[in-house]
């Protein structure tokens, strides 16, 4: 079954079909229920699973998540979605002093079955607290796994892959993409949760990127491409395990990287990307490891200053032709 | 009171100052490192706590867990091992004193960060309540963590959804060196909770049958479906926060007051009382002492040789378990790596 669906539709399909064959399954977090998910991720859910499986919290992101630490350790399988990543740092003690540490400090005796979701990045003048990233700090995390879908059908399968697995699982989805639209195929196996993928194929210079700026590499590649440069495009679809297979392989093709991310380049997680591929990929590198990605401050309210605080399509055309002129960033 | 439970209570208050001594015996010699968090003085509180519950209720405990942990039946000598931070160690040596896990006997962990174990313990309430399930969660914590927001988020929470748990506050009157009128604007625990209006209340926490009493009754009100309890049980520590903490902050006649209401003593005071003396018993007239006889020979509470020998018991189990200990083999990297990876099985990644 092909269809053209919304990213956000096709979270609330995921959601759905794993709520209905699985009844250990639920789903909380600030109006997910009654009210449908600020997102409308959970739309349509209370009503057919309840207020226990489709459960309205307080405002209180560390217990809420936390919570779902306790119940993930007697096997349910809790999604909790934190209404932005923002407030996310509200739940970090649960998310990486508990969930990430538990089965280990336990000496693996316990299952952390835990979903968290949420949306974050910079959407449309919401101001420094509410256009944070967070990668950073989670990648850094041992114990838990992130995935960072960028398509309608990634957010599909990563979100189901995310449900049945054992292990603590963050998803950054990034808000402006819910309401893009692409092709779903629900019957079509999924390709393994962390594996990146190319996106575009090329052979003059790699552009490795994630979540939205992913969808952004894609084009400004078409631009290049009308200046005479030929992009490979790599979604990484994951931050933690990153797939450098991938990686490697591309830039034996192309000997040029740049990495472009939304987040501050100064400690991101284009730091630890540029970092593993100047160690891995050293000799077959025709110019230094490049990151392109968002300036080293809080984001501006106003809408030309925020649009010029991170990656736009442009910018991201002419990082990419600097590596190829030898003047990287 | 029946007997075995009696003995049972009296037994495990008696290990768990052997074992705590002992513990911090072994860390001076160097076989234990890191922090270490001794239980003597608050032994009443776990001990009635958890004999009154049953072995399907959960508990979620603290760092200063390792009684909670023997109580709940993790062998002494896991504890030990652990505590030494060996393979036999009932977290292999990953976790050590302030992170006792034991999935088997639902003991869901000792945790190191204040303010933790509640929203452990109303996630485990949600999965309970969820699935219908009579069974019930015990949640300790101590009086410095009622000011972290999880203590108010949880309780909201709990009493919203009528989550059956059951916080026990061990109020030890110390956030490690701050006293209670230092560190709370309301220094009776319990009245904090009538702000999420769940019923609470103080209990002699130096008494162990009061405090089995009282678990008792709030666990039967919960198992009735009306939701969260909490019990503040006032207690005492008779040594620092941890072993490393000398506790000079407190006045030594506040020490002695306390140490006057050991509940390990008043335990035993309580259960020879209960034996009549040979005045009580002729008081009782013939017929009744025929009656009153049988029924003591029944229950057969408890005299000083057999409290003698209830020591030399938990003595020698404490012996047993630092033997155990030190023969345990220290864990290996892999291990390290294959309890971090324990739920992966053969989920493909890339």
């Amino acid at each position: 079954m092909v269809e053209q669906v919304t990213y956000y539709q096709a979270l609330n399909r995921a959601l759905d079909e794993a709520m209905a064959v699985d009844d250990t399954v639920f789903t909380l977090g600030e109006d997910v229920g009654l009210y449908g998910g600020s997102y409308r991720v959970t739309e349509g859910l209370y009503a057919r699973y309840g207020a226990w499986r489709v459960r309205d919290t307080p405002i209180s992101e560390g217990s809420f998540t936390g919570l779902g630490v306790g119940a993930a350790l007697i096997g349910m399988r809790p999604v909790v979605e934190i209404m932005t990543v923002n407030f996310a740092l509200l739940a970090l003690d649960a998310i990486i002093n508990m969930a990430a540490k538990i089965p280990f400090m336990s000496g693996g005796q316990f299952p952390m079955p835990l979903v968290v979701r949420m949306p974050g990045g910079v959407a449309k003048q919401l101001a420094a607290q509410h256009s944070q990233r967070l990668e950073h700090t989670l990648m850094n995390v041992a114990g838990i796994r992130i995935a960072v879908p960028s398509t309608p059908q990634d957010a599909y399968w990563q979100l189901q892959q995310a449900i049945r697995s054992n292990e603590p699982i963050v998803l950054l989805e990034h808000e402006l993409l819910y309401f893009s639209k692409a092709e779903l195929d629900t019957v079509q196996p999924a390709i393994p949760m962390h594996r990146a993928v190319v996106r575009r194929s090329g052979s003059d210079i790699t552009l490795i990127s994630y979540s939205r700026t992913a969808i952004l590499a894609q084009q400004a590649a078409q631009q290049l491409a009308e200046q005479g440069i030929d992009a490979e495009v790599i979604d990484l679809r994951s931050l933690r395990p990153i797939d450098w297979q991938t990686c490697i392989d591309s830039v034996n093709k192309t000997h040029h990287v740049l990495i472009i991310e939304e987040d501050s380049v100064y400690a991101g997680a284009g730091a630890e990307i540029a970092a593993q591929l100047a160690e891995r990929c050293f000799y077959i590198l025709d110019a230094p490891v490049a990151r392109h990605g968002g300036l080293d401050m809080p984001t501006p309210y106003n809408g030309q200053l925020e649009a010029l605080s991170i990656p736009t399509l442009d910018s991201i055309a002419q990082a990419a032709s600097k590596v190829l002129e030898g003047e990287a960033e | 009171m029946d007997r075995q439970l009696f003995h049972g209570m009296l037994k495990d208050m008696l290990l768990a100052r052997s074992f705590e001594e002992r513990a911090a015996q072994e860390y001076s010699a160097g076989n234990i490192a890191g922090f270490l968090h001794l239980y003597p003085g608050e032994e009443a509180v776990a001990v009635g706590v958890i004999h009154a519950a049953d072995q399907s209720d959960y508990i979620v405990s603290t760092y200063r867990e390792h009684v909670h942990a023997m109580v709940r039946g993790v062998p002494p000598r896991a504890v030990m091992a652990e505590l030494f931070g060996k393979l036999d160690g009932c977290s292999k040596g990953m976790g050590g004193s302030m992170h006792l896990f034991d999935r088997e006997r639902r003991f869901m962990g000792g945790y190191a960060i204040v303010g933790e174990t509640y929203p452990v313990a109303i996630g485990l309430g949600y999965a309970i309540a969820m699935q219908r399930l009579p069974e019930a969660v015990i949640c300790f914590f101590g009086d410095g963590a009622v000011n972290q927001g999880t203590f108010h988020e949880s309780l909201n929470m709990a009493a919203l959804w009528k989550l059956p748990v059951l916080f026990v506050c061990e109020n030890n009157h110390y956030q490690i060196g701050t006293e209670i009128h230092r560190h709370s604007a309301v220094s009776d625990v319990y009245q904090r909770a009538c702000g999420y209006d769940i019923p609470a209340h103080k209990v002699n926490g130096m008494d162990v049958l009061e405090v089995h009493a009282k678990t008792g009754e709030a666990l039967q009100r919960i198992r009735e479906g009306t939701g969260p309890q909490l019990l503040e049980m006032e207690t005492y520590r008779f040594r620092g926060h941890s072993v490393s903490d000398p506790g000079s902050y407190r006045p030594r006649v506040e020490v002695d007051a306390f140490r006057q209401r050991d509940p390990i003593k008043q335990a035993e005071r309580e259960a020879q009382s209960l034996y009549p003396d040979a005045q009580q018993l002729s008081a009782v007239g013939a017929d009744h002492i025929q009656l009153f006889s049988a029924h003591l020979q029944q229950q057969d509470l408890i005299n000083e040789q057999e409290i003698v020998k209830l020591q030399q018991q938990v003595d020698s189990i404490v012996e047993d378990a630092v033997q155990f200990a030190q023969q345990s083999p220290q864990p290996d990297m892999q291990q390290a790596w294959d309890a971090l990876n324990c739920n992966r099985a053969d989920e493909v990644l890339i």
